[in-house]
Formats: structure tokens, C-alpha cells, sequence
């Protein structure tokens, strides 16, 4: 295996910075959120520091302090408006535990998952679809006007309407399940609050098997584009890191439950079933004075050696089977791509995530077609305890929600890691790759720039829910010479459009009125 | 002989002694309130059930109701002073309502939407206010209190208990709990009392409920507050 490392990991932080000249990638486009990349490069243009950062932080375990733990469910899913499933689903696993419940009715679970396979699929249409399609279809180098969603429906407008519909069924899958399409109720502790009635199962069910041809569509095609140039493909943004994910008792794909498993960069498990509420004995959180954002790491292993990658990539390397026959054929299929090794290759998350788009279709027409989801047992209740943690792979990787709480019922310490920071340093890491490879001593450009944002776009970040901060804003970038002045300035609207700033940004750096 | 005045140009009958509100009430027509709850004597001090009676501005809870009179309510004037004092209520306390578990089920709520109140004009005080989560069945959520002293009236006038009480003034104003503690798991409050039943907001809630009934049948979910009603007269839809 090539040493994907050699290289990348000195330019964390650069020896000297006096006499080295900055750019800014700020914010950050199709990714949900608000953080920025910053450059640093000598008079012949060569990198010697690159850096991810996340600008805002508010801190929202702190604000959940003092609050009652019912409430939690509902409100953690505030932090971010892009996978709250994930977080109404995260806290109530953990809430049910409060409530001392180990086990929910199989109704309540079946609920919840099928919420949580609409989530899935949602989130991955959107993102395959409308943020990262318009790289993969038309190439890094494509004029940035174009090189976006309304491109993709201009120039290939069937697959833009399959991303659309795809997207539409998993809200609505999300809408029977959770109550509301955005910001359902429906997750309680110890159970749910509603089940689905025949009427919404028999909206659905119709529709499942197109969904299912729909979603295999979208995965062919996201393989074609990777085979299409292999090479580049291989190694573009490449890194060796670890990965972690829950996996079912069986070693399948669950993305509702199950134990971690952590697994080398050779395939070797680092643990794994480890009960997730130890997960506290397994993984650290480092600080690093720059970021807002956590370095997560595997304790035995220190905090360089001990990075992982969780999310679609992850999760796919680290299963032994889907239980979806498709799925599970896509998988086959993408194992022996890295000779049953693990497929370390960043752009291949695409790849991976739209194998699970399709066990998320798969599933989806399982569960609607299964008759405990419209059941009555909803609910159980038990002894309350005073802490809770609860797990689940969200769309973007593994969630940890963790509460403690008095006996009055309110929360006294929360913790949260979201899926975005544990890709922390591998997203930084493979920028540092994409700044070795492509970047050095020659002119920055628009394209060149766009490629440290395909890197930290296929891991499909949520900024706005690793900084607990909301946004979506334009791109500024920014040169500064050795002295710190300002050598020029460009500037990328939240239409694609480029050019010179005639206005100075707000303090936050976004412009009102775009 | 009955005795009439008219409400934005309906003739609504009344008896001796009933307020503008009273009447209008067993009339079936509506007037914005939140701190009025006929159980209790009125207290004239939320200031959204102001109407014009005879070209004066009085409160309709407390302005008894005369032959003759001409009362307008639903005018764009008084409904656009509603929104303000609305906004006022909403920037005093932290009202997040998409993350409050009273949320469908909150007068307030109910009332800003009935009078067209969009996000506040007014900068938010951003009050910090801890909850009292001392007692087994209740927590109150002084983030949220309105002052419309409803549980005030309700513990000492129907439960005779007088748990609450209201402390300072102006903006100072504050709900107290009446224990050496200040503390309500130091009092003899009861699930059973009125006053457990007659917040109109999401100040006082039972504990361990939140979300059991679902965003979507909640009392004010599909009908306006001006047909549902008050709060405290649907405590047995609320859990
Ligand atoms: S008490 Fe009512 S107005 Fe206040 S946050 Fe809750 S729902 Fe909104």
C-alpha cells in the first residue's frame, strides 16, 4: 500500500510563519455550514500550512444545561437543520436510558428505524444530488457558473428530478414516521408518540420499488464516474486512517444500533462490539489551540495514530454484510475494489454512500411492508438513572449523545460528538494531501481552490452541526502577503458568481443581502 | 329587559354587573386575552383584551359592559397594538417555541398567530433564569412566565394555598414560589390544584411528559384559539 502520508502531516503547522503569504477559503460552499480553510504559502507559492477551521461555536452543550432531560429529543435537534433525525434519534436513545429502558417495544424500534432510513436516504440524495454531482458530472476545471445544481438540471436534467423525487420520498418517509417533515416529536423517551397509520403506509408503499430502481440508478452512476478516471480517483485526497462505526451483533450494517467497531488501516480490528455507552474508554477528544472543533481519536492508540474516518466510507468497509440483497452485491462488489482491503480513497465515500442509499431503499420498502409499524404497543417506562448515551450512525457517521442528569430531571452535563468531528483530522489530512499534490508553486486559482473543497465536500461535512451553528454563506477568498496586506480578493456568491467584493463583509464575514 | 352594546357592530346581549369580556365571552365572540380566566377575578394586566368603547381605550376584563356602548376590537390598529405587545412578551422571556415542549398547546402562542405577530421587532433581553425542578411532578420554566398571574389567583383564591406570589417591579417583576426555600418541592403544591392547570404558557409543566401527545394534535393545531378557546378550559387534551 502507498504511504498516503508522507508528506501531508508537517504541514498541520508551518515552522515559520513570518514571511508566508495566506489564503483563506472562506466560507466553505455546498457544505452545510459556515468554516473556512486556511493556506499558507511561501514567495514560490509552495504550501507549508493548511489548515480546516471552524469559525463559530455555540456552544449548545452548554445551553442544554439545567434544561429538563424529556425535552431533549426535540430540542437538541436545533443544532443543525440538516440531519436532525439524526439528533432526535441520538437523544432519544440516550433519553430512553434516563428512563431506564434497554429495550423498546418492536413497534417503537421499527418506527424509528424506518425514520431513520428516510433521514438517510434524504441526506444522501441531497447530497450526491445537489452538492456534490456538479463536481463529479462536470469536472473540478468546470466554469463555476456552471459547475453547480442548476448545471446538472440544464445538462442532465432526468437525474436531477431522480434526485429531487429520491429526496422528496425520504421527507415524506420521515414526515409518517416522525410526525412532521421537519422536526418531529415523534422519538419519546422509551418509545414513540405515534405509530403509522395504514392510510400513510399505503401513500408509500407504491412508490418503494421505483425508489429502489432510482437509487441503484444513482449508485451506477457514481461508480461510472469514479472508474471513469480511476487514477486521479485512487489518489486524489488519499489517506490511510482508521475506521469506526456501529455494527449489528452479526457484523452487518445498522445504522440504528449496534456495537463500535474499530478496524486499522489494514482491515485489523483496533476493538470492537464494544458497548457504546463505554465508549468514553475507547475514544478521546484532543483540543488543539486553532480549532474550535475537536480532535476525536482512538485512546490506545495516541492522538495521531489513533484518527479514524466514520461516515459511508467507514461504515462500508467495516461491515461484513448489508442485509439488503442489492446492497449487499454493491458492497461485495466495492470490497474487492481494494482486494478486500479497506477502500481508502476519499472520493470513494460518494461510492459508499450510495451503496447505502440503496439499502436505505431497500429497507425502507422492507419496514412499510412489515405490519408492527402500525402496532399500538408504543411505549415502556422503567427506573430512572441519572445518565444516559446513546449512539447511531447518522448519515455522515457515528452520533454520540451523552447525558448526565440530577434527580430533579434536569441535565447537569451534556457531550456531544457530532459525525463531522470525527472526520476532523482526516478532513484536515486530506486537504494537506490535495495541498501537496496540486498546489504547489503554481498560481492560485479558482479550480485549483475548488479542489480543497471537493476533498472536505466528499465526507459530506456538516459544519453547522460540528460548530452547533447554522448557515449557509458565500466563498471569499483572500490573499495576504508576508506583511499581512491584502494582495487581492476574490469573491464567490452563493450563485457561483465571481468577482471582486464591492462591499466590506460584516464582522461574520457574509454579506447582507446575499 | 336585556340590555345590549355592540362588539365591532354585533349587538351582544348582557346582564348587570358582566364586563365587556364576560359578555362577550357568552357570546361566543372573541377577544384576545391571556392573563383573563373567568374563575378569577380579572386582573387587567396582560393589556391584549384593550378595546376602543366609545372612542376610549379600556381593558374589556375590567370595563363593565353599558347599554349603548360602541366597542371595537378587530380593527388594524388595535390588532397591530396587540402585536406589539406580543412582541414584548415574547422578547422579555426566551421563547423558542420550536423547541418548547408547550408549543401547539400555548396561549400565548396561539394568541400571536390569531393577531398576525410575526418574528419581534424589539431586541431580545435574553433573561438568564434557572428552572426549579424541585418538585416530583412539576418544573417550573421561568423563561417563560408571562406574569399573567393566573397561577397566582389559582393557589390562593381556589386552592388556598398561595404558592406564587409576584416579586419587583416594572421589569424587575418576577413569579416567586411562597417557601423559605424558594423552592416548589418546599410547598404543598398539588397536581390536582387549579393553579397546576391554568398556565396559559410553558411555564409550569407536569414532568416526564413533554412530547407524549404528538406536534400535530395539539389543541390550537388545527382551530385558532379565537374557537378553541383558553388553555385552562382543555386540561384533559393536554395529556
Ligand atoms: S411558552 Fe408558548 S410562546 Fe413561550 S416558547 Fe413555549 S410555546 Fe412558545
Amino acid at each position: 500500500m502507498a504511504d498516503t502520508s508522507k508528506g501531508i502531516d508537517e504541514l498541520e503547522t508551518a515552522q515559520d510563519t513570518a514571511r508566508l503569504k495566506r489564503v483563506a477559503i472562506e466560507p466553505l460552499t455546498r457544505v452545510e455550514g459556515h468554516g473556512k480553510v486556511t493556506l499558507l504559502l511561501d514567495e514560490d507559492n509552495r504550501v507549508q500550512q493548511a489548515r480546516l477551521h471552524i469559525v463559530e461555536f455555540r456552544g449548545f452543550e452548554k445551553f442544554i444545561q439545567g434544561r429538563p432531560y424529556w425535552e431533549l429529543p426535540v430540542t437538541v435537534q436545533r443544532l443543525c437543520g440538516i440531519c436532525p433525525v439524526s439528533h432526535h434519534l441520538g437523544a432519544a436513545k440516550a433519553v430512553d436510558q434516563i428512563v431506564g429502558v434497554d429495550a423498546l417495544t418492536p413497534t417503537a424500534e421499527k418506527v424509528r428505524r424506518l425514520m431513520h432510513l428516510g433521514q438517510t436516504l434524504q441526506s444522501h440524495a441531497l447530497h450526491f444530488f445537489h452538492l456534490s454531482s456538479p463536481d463529479l458530472l462536470f469536472g473540478y476545471d468546470d466554469a463555476v457558473a456552471h459547475r453547480n445544481i442548476v448545471g446538472v438540471l440544464a445538462d442532465h436534467p432526468d437525474i436531477a428530478k431522480q434526485g429531487v423525487l429520491l429526496r422528496k420520498f425520504g421527507q415524506e418517509v420521515i414526515r409518517i414516521t416522525a410526525g412532521k417533515r421537519i422536526h418531529g416529536t415523534a422519538a419519546v423517551p422509551g418509545g414513540v408518540n405515534k405509530a403509522v397509520s395504514p392510510q400513510e403506509r399505503d401513500e408509500l408503499l407504491p412508490q418503494a420499488d421505483q425508489i429502489i430502481e432510482w437509487a441503484q440508478g444513482a449508485l451506477e452512476l457514481a461508480k461510472r464516474i469514479l472508474f471513469e478516471d480511476l487514477e486521479s480517483a485512487r489518489s486524489f485526497a488519499a489517506i490511510d486512517t482508521n475506521m469506526l462505526s456501529l455494527v449489528r451483533a452479526d457484523g452487518a450494517l445498522d445504522l440504528y444500533h449496534g456495537g463500535l467497531r474499530a478496524l486499522d488501516p489494514a482491515g485489523q480490528p483496533i476493538f470492537d462490539h464494544v458497548d457504546y455507552r463505554q465508549y468514553g474508554d475507547y475514544i478521546h477528544e484532543q483540543v488543539k489551540p486553532w480549532s474550535y472543533m475537536k480532535f476525536p481519536f482512538i485512546r490506545s492508540l495516541g492522538p495521531d495514530a489513533g484518527a479514524y474516518r466514520v461516515g459511508p466510507l467507514a461504515r462500508v468497509n467495516t461491515c461484513d454484510l448489508i442485509d439488503t440483497p442489492l446492497a449487499e452485491n454493491a458492497r461485495q462488489e466495492f470490497r474487492a475494489f481494494a482486494d478486500n482491503g479497506l477502500v481508502q480513497s476519499t472520493l470513494a465515500y460518494h461510492w459508499a454512500r450510495m451503496i447505502e442509499l440503496l439499502h436505505c431503499a431497500e429497507g425502507i420498502k422492507i419496514l412499510l411492508d412489515d405490519p408492527e409499524i402500525m402496532g399500538h404497543e408504543l411505549r415502556v417506562s422503567g427506573q430512572m438513572r441519572d445518565h444516559g448515551i446513546g449512539v447511531i450512525e447518522a448519515p455522515r457517521g457515528t452520533l454520540f449523545h451523552h447525558y448526565e442528569v440530577d434527580e430533579d430531571g434536569l441535565v447537569t452535563r451534556a457531550n456531544l460528538i457530532v459525525s463531522t468531528t470525527n472526520n476532523n483530522r482526516a478532513m484536515n489530512r486530506s486537504i494537506r494531501r490535495v495541498a501537496v499534490d496540486h498546489f504547489d508553486g503554481r498560481e492560485v486559482t479558482e479550480p485549483l481552490l475548488n479542489r480543497i473543497e471537493i476533498a472536505i465536500r466528499a465526507y459530506d461535512p456538516c459544519l453547522s452541526c460540528a460548530t452547533h451553528a447554522l448557515g449557509k454563506m458565500p466563498l471569499e477568498v483572500e490573499l495576504l502577503d508576508a506583511e499581512g496586506q491584502r494582495v487581492s480578493r476574490l469573491y464567490k456568491n452563493s450563485k457561483g458568481e465571481v468577482g471582486l467584493p464591492d462591499r466590506e463583509p460584516t464582522p461574520r464575514g457574509c454579506y447582507i443581502g446575499d | 329587559m336585556i340590555e345590549h352594546f355592540s362588539l365591532d357592530g354585533k349587538r351582544i346581549p348582557f346582564q348587570p354587573g358582566q364586563t365587556i369580556m364576560d359578555a362577550a365571552m357568552q357570546a361566543g365572540e372573541y377577544i384576545p386575552h391571556l392573563c383573563h380566566n373567568p374563575e378569577f377575578r380579572p386582573r387587567g394586566s396582560c393589556r391584549l383584551c384593550v378595546v376602543r368603547a366609545n372612542g376610549r381605550s379600556v381593558a374589556a376584563c375590567t370595563s363593565p359592559a353599558r347599554e349603548g356602548l360602541e366597542v371595537e376590537s378587530d380593527t388594524p390598529d388595535i390588532q397591530a397594538d396587540r402585536r406589539s405587545l406580543l412582541q414584548m412578551l415574547f422578547v422579555e422571556g426566551n421563547h423558542l417555541c420550536p423547541a418548547c415542549e408547550k408549543s401547539g398547546n400555548c396561549q400565548l402562542q396561539a394568541v400571536a398567530y390569531y393577531c398576525g405577530m410575526l418574528a419581534p421587532d424589539f431586541t431580545h433581553l435574553y433573561p438568564v433564569r434557572e428552572l426549579d425542578g424541585s418538585h416530583p411532578d412539576f418544573v417550573l420554566d421561568f423563561n417563560r412566565c408571562i406574569l399573567c398571574e393566573l397561577c397566582v389567583r389559582a393557589s390562593r383564591d381556589a386552592d388556598a394555598k398561595g404558592v406564587f406570589g409576584i416579586s419587583g417591579r416594572g421589569i424587575g417583576a418576577h413569579l416567586i414560589v411562597n417557601a423559605p426555600s424558594g423552592k416548589l418541592g418546599d410547598t404543598d403544591f398539588d397536581p390536582h390544584d387549579r393553579a397546576a392547570q391554568v398556565c396559559p404558557v410553558g411555564a409550569i409543566l407536569p414532568k416526564h411528559k413533554g412530547y407524549d401527545v404528538p406536534i400535530g394534535r395539539r389543541i390550537y393545531d388545527r382551530k385558532p384559539v379565537s374557537l378553541v378557546g383558553d388553555v385552562a378550559d382543555h386540561q384533559e387534551d393536554m395529556s
